[in-house]
């Protein structure tokens, strides 16, 4: 009698175990224990990660940063109670696919700004907020806009470690010579998402 | 992902790692009729405790020590509500649409509760004996003796337990 014989009369139904999955997320939803719910969405840019807390939209990430290792990093810094939960993620899911289609300019969902601090808070706030759908800005718009005008390299900086681009537009800005410059999600991300603005 | 033992990862790498091998000792434990209650109070309370579980921890022998836990309330809450065991078998080689055996529901839930813990601990979730005795309480000599008896009792009134199955899963 070996371990494996007498697990083989045990089979495993994988539609179960889905199952039984997705009554984990309610419970787990139910408890308050899901301190981070994720998903992935397809897009015009490939699939996106997207991670919430309870607090709102903590993450979106591309397929070039590694989904595995981007989960695993918000384990180790924010919870390791994560559950792959499309629920919590259905408004910003939609609004995605709503944005990509052309037929939204700005969304409607709370964020989590844990994983920024500081002056890089200060200037994804701004970036949230003053520069329109369409509209682009230079690195040096956005530090005066972040109320230290000679900050620029700070600047970029906080727009390249933006933890969630796309909602929060970091694409927008783009360096004085009117180059993309650089991109979380590569500069050609970065172009296609200034081109599909352009053509609202 | 990169396979670290000292790397805690996320709950649903535990889920979807482990969580086919608690259904099955928590199937051969509580039997089939409770055993989704009894996955689904395990994981729930295993990702409470989750963040204060040491990243070097042996997983599944952690959560099989959970499932053992609420195994005991459930059955604890069953036979207060008297309801009577799993019918028994009146032909060979029943089994259901979803493959799971009845004859071997009826005969692993036959056996006496220490050996079906010792079997399902040992031989479903590969646990050595050792951390079997922690669990039943019991000397390792008397751990790996109730796994012993249980498995030739199977043998005795299921013995297709001999015969290898080869529609399973390998999750």
């Amino acid at each position: 009698m070996t371990t494996h014989d007498l697990i083989g009369h045990f089979p495993v139904d994988q539609d179960h175990l889905r199952r039984l999955h997705n009554r984990l997320e309610r419970d787990a939803q139910a408890s308050d224990l899901l301190d981070i719910a994720y998903r992935t969405v397809d897009s015009g840019l490939g699939p996106l990660l997207v991670a919430a807390t309870p607090q709102g939209l903590l993450r979106v990430a591309f397929a070039s940063e590694g989904h595995d290792l981007v989960l695993q990093n918000l384990s180790e810094r924010i919870s390791p109670r994560m559950l792959e939960a499309p629920t919590r993620l259905d408004p910003i899911a939609r609004q995605l696919d709503e944005y990509f289609t052309g037929h939204r300019h700005s969304f409607d969902v709370e964020l989590d700004w844990s994983l920024s601090h500081g002056f890089r808070r200060t200037v994804l706030g701004h970036l949230a907020t003053d520069i329109a759908y369409g509209d682009t800005a230079s690195y040096a718009t956005l530090a005066r806009l972040s109320g230290s005008p000679r900050a620029v390299r700070a600047v970029g900086t906080a727009c390249a470690t933006n933890p969630i681009p796309i909602v929060v537009p970091c694409h927008r800005v783009i360096r004085s010579d009117g180059t993309v410059g650089s991109y979380r999600g590569g500069p050609t991300a970065k172009r296609a998402l200034l081109d599909l603005e352009r053509d609202r | 992902m990169k396979v670290d033992q000292h790397v805690k990862l996320p709950f649903e790498a535990v889920v979807a790692r482990h969580g086919a091998t608690v259904l099955r000792v928590v199937r051969a434990v509580v039997g089939h009729a409770d055993a989704d209650d009894a996955w689904s109070d395990t994981f729930l309370a295993a990702l409470k405790a989750y963040p204060q579980l040491p990243a070097d921890a042996n997983t599944e022998a952690w959560l099989v020590t959970i499932a053992h836990r609420k195994a005991i309330d459930i059955t604890r809450a069953a036979s207060r509500r008297a309801v009577p065991v799993a019918d028994t078998p009146d032909s060979p080689a029943r089994e259901r649409a979803d493959a799971h055996d009845l004859d071997l529901d009826a005969a692993v839930g036959a056996l006496p509760p220490k050996q079906r813990q010792a079997v399902a601990y040992h031989y479903l979730a590969g646990l050595p004996y050792s951390e079997i005795a922690a669990l039943l309480d019991s000397s390792v000599a008397a751990a790996r003796r109730a796994a012993a008896d249980g498995i030739a009792t199977l043998r005795r009134t299921y013995p297709r337990i001999d015969n290898p199955r080869n529609h399973h899963d390998h999750a």
